[in-house]
């Protein structure tokens, strides 16, 4: 099993324990994956809100590069994962962003068919490696967590490739899979507060605190998250939230994270000490 | 009636413009040159509405002037104007059977785009009909004998009404039910929208009157198994389940009931949608008709084991009783059938997110129905699992309903019974009561004046389509759903 692997740059920055967690899991679950040589921002930052057309240009040369490569591409930022499944929908859909595309992509004498498949590691983990072969793998149970498993917006809106739209179950499948608990949690795809954390700041972070609430409600010991930028929000203001509402204290982790420590990676390799709020010792050594 | 010569055809053929339906993709001027060639055609016309009067009497006056024994027309769908144009050929003097018509409407212009391609499709469908027409042989119409009796399959409040009407009107009705009793979904309803009227009080006569009506057979507890036979003399099986019972003998006194072994009530009660109990033997609620109880052969243990002491022989002082009953099937001639088969509900389970089966508070609306009946399991009254009364209420509209992943259209009622049922809600407990809905629709006689006055006393949403259930909260403040939006494009963030 190979893919093109597409970081972006929150899983160089603010992500880092997103990649290396992916990259320790799939080592160890025999999913082989390269780097995307020379690729570019994905467009979602700026681009999208001040030209659409110059950020479908930018996700039309990684997709060229990952056709070059010939495999199928995996983005692992939900945001990524979004702007290169709204390239694609909008070059196939709009013969005009077609011709714009191929013309951008001359001036690099790259060409881009369609052909190439942009996966999220949720998707291929769960359904291509697949559950019998996770189990198989586990080396230390997750017993005793009590994951509330949070999907955030993207990847089921407005595409939903490979889970229900409207109560994504995957990650559930996944943590029930290697031995958690997973509570039940009604918020799984509302909104975390994206980018408003930036801009106006109380905004996003009410909308952040209302998820962390409501896990910690339902008695969750962390949320899991397959976002990079959902990760940031819901773990790094939550002394400025206990401050402004009520006091708030939840570990927030990768659901590669999580796996890792199931499949009995070491903390450090999983990037587990980059969390603010950090998962209790206890439980990594359960 | 004039009858065609034996000898040579002389076909008139006639194209139609139907305005730009026709003409504005088939080049009709061409089709009818094309026609004047064809064998035995001695005149080809073209004209904008053939349907019209004056184009009904172009082709009667070409029957007399050009001595036409064959009659083409090339328009619409025989279902539509066959019977027109047979009708303008007999008031020409021909044999109506010597006419054909050919479709270039429905199979042509209007699935093709405008060219030639069109056109000669129409030219193709045009020569088949004209070669067909001279074969033709003048035919005569007769009357025959249809069987006068009707069949109803279903008894709910439609299938009752429409056996009603035809009794009364002096034809025989056998009416056959599924259920061990007629009455339907109505009977588990306690008011109707948009009047709020009795239901019962509009059911129960029509049950009673169906039942002693001499013009109708009632076969409850029966299924339809074959239909043979031709429109007018059906022969129809009918398999009558048996109930263990005679229907002849028994009066609905429920002695057995009480006297069966099981003293508790423990098996699941299908009338009240699962919220109660019955017996293996059991009437399924005190109007069913016709009053006769029925035995679950799953439940009873006679039935599964033959070991049973069987109090209930014991206690029915009419013998009435028939452990070896067997199924019957019967065969009646009916010349006409009406299907009145009802309506399931939507599978709730299947969308997970809402919690019904999972939740201990979600139900569907038929087990609310069944809640606010005076008759019902709880005598009418609106309750928690635990007994207490809902302090707040959530209805959610649309489930099932336009939905890619499940039904894509409108059920078309569920808005006027969430009405009704929100309004029943609010009288019974004073609970506040929140609608979460896509689209209010309430397009019938009296419908939007039942919604007018509802949201001055009640909170109406517009529904979330990520919505999910969160189950029972503690504090009566966080058990309000947040005020729903629509959802938008998410803004890329990286």
């Amino acid at each position: 099993m190979k893919f093109s692997y597409f970081p972006g740059c929150s899983l160089k920055g603010t992500g880092r324990a997103y990649e290396e967690s992916l990259l320790a899991v799939c080592r160890a679950l025999g999913v082989e994956v390269l780097e995307l040589d020379d690729w570019n921002c994905c467009g979602a930052t700026a681009y999208m809100a001040v030209s659409e057309a110059a950020g479908y240009m930018m996700n039309t040369r990684n997709l060229a590069l990952a056709e070059r490569d010939s495999h199928e591409l995996l983005a692992p930022c939900n945001a990524c994962y979004l702007s290169l499944k709204k390239t694609q929908h909008y070059i196939a859909e709009y013969p005009s962003v077609a011709a714009q595309a191929t013309g951008a992509l001359a001036a690099e004498k790259l060409s881009y068919t369609g052909k190439v498949k942009v996966r999220h590691p949720l998707d291929v983990l769960v359904n291509d490696v697949g559950l019998p072969a996770i189990k198989k793998a586990v080396k230390q149970p997750l017993k005793g967590f009590k994951v509330a498993p949070y999907y955030g917006c993207q990847i089921v809106r407005p595409f939903a490739e490979f889970d229900d739209q409207q109560n994504p179950v995957l990650m559930d499948k996944l943590f029930q899979a290697l031995g958690a608990e997973v509570v039940r949690y009604p918020l799984k795809t509302r909104c975390c507060g994206g980018s408003l954390t930036g801009t106006l700041g109380e905004v996003g972070q009410r909308l952040s605190f209302i998820l962390l609430n409501e896990a910690q409600r339902r008695g969750a010991t962390c949320v899991a998250t397959v976002c990079p930028l959902c990760q940031f929000n819901l773990d790094s203001y939550q002394a400025e939230m206990s401050r402004q509402w009520s006091p708030v204290r939840m570990p927030v982790v990768y659901f590669t994270q999580l796996l890792g420590l199931a499949l009995g990676l070491d903390e450090k390799a999983l990037g587990l000490q980059r969390c603010i709020v950090p998962l209790p010792a206890q439980e990594v050594h359960a | 009636m004039k009858q065609p010569t034996n000898g040579e055809a002389r076909i008139g053929f006639y194209v139609c413009h139907c305005g730009t339906n026709i003409a504005g993709v088939v080049n009709v001027a061409a089709v009818a040159q094309y026609a004047a060639q064809l064998p035995g055609v001695v005149v080809s016309r073209d004209y904008k509405y053939m349907c019209s009067d004056p184009g009904q009497e172009l082709i009667q006056t070409d029957i007399k002037e050009h001595q036409l024994n064959r009659v083409v027309v090339a328009s619409c769908s025989p279902l539509l104007h066959e019977h027109t144009f047979r009708t303008a050929c007999e008031k020409g003097g021909l044999n109506p059977f010597c006419f054909q018509m050919v479709n270039i409407r429905e199979h042509d212009s209007w699935v093709h785009e405008p060219g030639d391609a069109a056109t000669e499709k129409a030219k193709a469908l045009v020569r088949a009909a004209v070669k067909r027409v001279a074969l033709h042989t003048p035919l005569e119409v007769k009357r025959t004998r249809i069987h006068p009796d009707v069949l109803v399959v279903g008894g709910g409040i439609a299938g009752i009404q429409a056996a009603l009407t035809i009794a009364n009107g002096g034809q025989n009705v056998y009416l056959v039910e599924r259920e061990p009793t007629i009455g339907g979904h109505m009977a588990k309803f306690d008011k109707t929208f948009p009047t709020l009227d009795c239901a019962a009080c509009i059911l129960t006569p029509k049950m009673s009157a169906v039942a002693s009506h001499p013009n109708i057979k009632l076969w409850t507890y029966s299924e339809v198994v074959k239909v043979d036979g031709f429109v007018g003399n059906y022969k129809v099986q009918v398999r009558r389940k048996p109930r263990y019972v005679n229907e002849e003998l028994c009066v609905g006194c429920a002695k057995c009931v009480d006297a069966c072994v099981y003293k508790e009530e423990k098996f699941e009660d299908e009338f009240n949608e699962g919220l109660a109990k019955r017996k293996p033997v059991y009437l399924p609620f005190p109007q069913a008709t016709p009053p006769v109880v029925v035995f679950d052969p799953d439940a009873c243990i006679q039935l599964k084991t033959g070991k049973c002491k069987k109090s209930c022989l014991e206690a029915c002082d009419r013998n009435a009783i028939i452990f070896d009953q067997k199924p019957e099937t019967k065969e009646i001639e009916v010349g006409t059938i009406i299907l009145a088969t009802g309506f399931r509900t939507f599978d709730a389970t299947r969308l997970p997110q809402y919690g019904f089966g999972t939740l201990p508070n979600v139900y569907t609306s038929l087990q609310i129905e069944r809640m606010v009946n005076a008759s019902g399991p709880t005598d009418g009254h609106i309750m928690l699992k635990d007994g207490r009364t809902p302090k707040a209420v959530g209805i959610i509209h649309c489930i099932g309903s336009r939905d890619n992943r499940t039904n894509r259209w409108c059920s078309r009622v569920c808005c006027m019974y969430s009405m009704k049922l929100a309004h029943l809600i609010k009288q019974h407990t004073g609970a506040e009561v929140f609608n979460f809905y896509i689209d209010i629709r309430a397009p019938g006689k009296g419908y939007e004046e039942f919604y007018g006055p509802l949201p001055a006393r009640m909170d109406f949403r517009e529904r979330r389509r990520q919505g999910e259930m969160g189950g029972q909260r503690h504090d009566r403040k966080a058990a309000r759903p947040r005020p729903a939006r629509p959802a938008r494009q998410t803004p890329a963030v990286g």
